[in-house]
């Protein structure tokens, strides 16, 4: 596993230069969720007896640390096609496994950087949940997922314009329709088969009921453990692929 | 023992073949020059050879290490000079060492030691926490070359080191190479500048169209054909004749004193010899 470190430690150094600006463009979307979808349309909705504000918030963390772990395959795109720094890491002695770990826990990184910053504007906003190690498990399994699903599409995509396809096909549609800011349950019911197959759907169903304080749901954290390994392997093995 | 042997090595891309069964070996120590115009395959065995690329066909080996079957023990003995500048312009010039240290297995005493000589010998010591992206263009073709040379590498690949340079800081670069040589590191430089092959190989050799031309001394190479050329320009174009001695290619410019033609003496070149060799100009 040499050379893990120095992949991560890569893309803790980036982040770090880019702060500030980071984390208010961490910031954007949640807040504008917020006032458009929490303060604003759903000011007196009410979702399963609870206000829809808290039915949303726990949808956005589960959405942001989906699209901040996917976000990973954008540093790889750059690093790949036009800093050519990905060139260095394939002449470096390190395994694939030491690549894949490095960047999907920098996904992991920077999905929990923008899941705080939600969490501190919603704290501003008066909602509080239980932020137990249930919550936190969620958050960081649903984030892994994605992050080596992101390493995985870059690895595999020619260029960089192909990958906003992945983004545009996958991901915003997965955002909208996974649980997030509507109970699936209302769907009719052959939508429903196929939203609940959504890796985002398990993700939101863990993240809300450990933010309700209900506890860990076990079926949702079983897929999405499953998935994390299954998307650990198509990353591990999509990174010769890259190779010309 | 030979420090690089490559043995019929290919590569396909499609229809396209990028190298047509290319074999040489290198001497430890030596600064071995491939020379060839854009396209001709050097840029594609560096890659080979680097694991960059995956070859079609042919074996490699570094101190008689498998690069293909045993890459990561391979990887360990080579550095490698991009021919585009593969730094994090984002970051300093010693997190872009500290972090090629750690892929290569190195301590942090050990990089941050290493990384102020190498600082020294580059003449970049004070430009150490400076972001890469303020730096100019020579002064991140050093980063990259002192960067490879982090860890110790037995053999270091330069691809194209000076291209886009100005002379002067080419010629600065030519001088860190040959310091780099006399440390004892086997090079493997690829060039399309004929005077850059000539002032530091040890051997050079033409490479054209996937195909290994010619390999030799540059001496050698210059006197397959003789010591001295007589240029003549004619309506047609330029032809060259070449001869063993300066008395012979006076004597035979001297037969067109009377006509329209200019006729040029001068030593012969390597530039000649591969125009000579591979039928085509760099």
């Amino acid at each position: 596993m040499k050379g893990f470190w120095a992949i991560y430690l890569r893309e803790i150094l980036i982040i770090w230069h880019r702060l500030p600006r980071m984390l208010l463009s961490f910031s954007v979307s949640p807040t504008l969720y917020l006032v458009a979808f929490g303060f604003g349309l759903g000011k007196h909705l009410q979702v399963g007896g609870r206000p829809y504000l808290e039915f949303l918030i726990p949808g956005l963390v589960a959405a942001s640390s989906m699209t901040q772990g996917f976000g990973i395959n954008v540093e790889i795109n750059v690093a790949r096609f036009y800093l050519k720094v990905f060139e260095e890491f394939q002449a470096a002695p390190i395994s694939n496994a030491a690549y894949v770990l490095g960047e999907t826990l920098s996904g992991v990184t920077r999905a929990l950087l923008s899941v705080s910053v939600i969490l501190l504007i919603t704290s501003l906003a008066g909602v509080s949940f239980s932020f137990g190690p249930a919550f936190w498990l969620g958050v960081i399994l649903n984030a892994f997922v994605f992050a080596a699903l992101g390493v995985t599409s870059a690895m595999i995509i020619k260029s960089h314009a192909d990958q906003a396809l992945v983004t545009n096909f996958i991901i915003t549609p997965m955002a909208f329709l996974g649980g997030t800011f509507f109970p699936i349950e209302n769907m009719p019911p052959l939508v429903q088969i196929i939203l609940k197959a959504l890796p985002l759907t398990h993700a939101t169903r863990l993240i809300r009921q450990a933010a309700y304080g209900e506890g860990l749901r076990w079926e949702s954290l079983f897929i999405l453990v499953l998935l994390a390994l299954a998307s650990l392997f198509l990353a591990y093995h999509s990174v010769d692929r890259a190779r010309d | 023992m030979d420090a690089v042997r490559v043995e019929n090595l290919t590569k396909r891309y499609g229809r396209l073949e990028a190298l047509r069964g290319i074999s040489f070996r290198i001497a430890p120590g030596s600064l071995f020059a491939l020379l060839g115009p854009n396209g001709a395959g050097k840029t594609t065995t560096i890659r080979i050879l680097c694991g960059l690329t995956r070859p079609t066909s042919g074996r490699a080996f570094f101190y008689e290490v498998d690069v293909f079957a045993s890459p990561v023990k391979a990887k360990k003995m080579a550095g490698l000079v991009p021919q585009t500048i593969n730094l994090d312009m984002e970051l300093t010039v010693a997190e872009n060492l500290l972090i090629h240290g750690l892929l290569f297995g190195l301590s942090r005493k050990e990089i941050a030691r290493r990384s102020q000589e190498l600082l020294r010998f580059a003449d970049l010591l004070e430009r150490k926490n400076h972001r890469v992206r303020t730096l100019s263009g020579g002064m991140r073709r050093r980063v990259l070359i002192i960067r490879a040379l982090l860890h110790r590498p037995r053999i270091l690949f330069l691809d194209e080191p000076t291209v886009g340079l100005d002379p002067h800081i080419r010629r600065k670069l030519w001088g860190l190479i040959k310091m780099i040589q006399q440390q004892g590191t086997t090079i493997l430089l690829t060039t399309h500048y004929i005077e850059e092959a000539e002032f530091l190989a040890d051997r050079v050799a033409f490479i054209d169209e996937g195909r290994l031309i010619i390999e030799d001394t540059p001496g050698a190479l210059i006197g397959r054909l003789g010591e001295f050329a007589v240029d003549i320009v004619r309506e047609k174009g330029l032809e060259t004749k070449y001869f063993r001695s300066r008395k012979e290619a006076e004597s035979f410019a001297l037969t067109f004193t009377k006509r329209a033609e200019t006729v040029t003496i001068r030593r012969v070149s390597l530039e000649d010899a591969f125009v000579h060799f591979t039928g085509r100009k760099v």
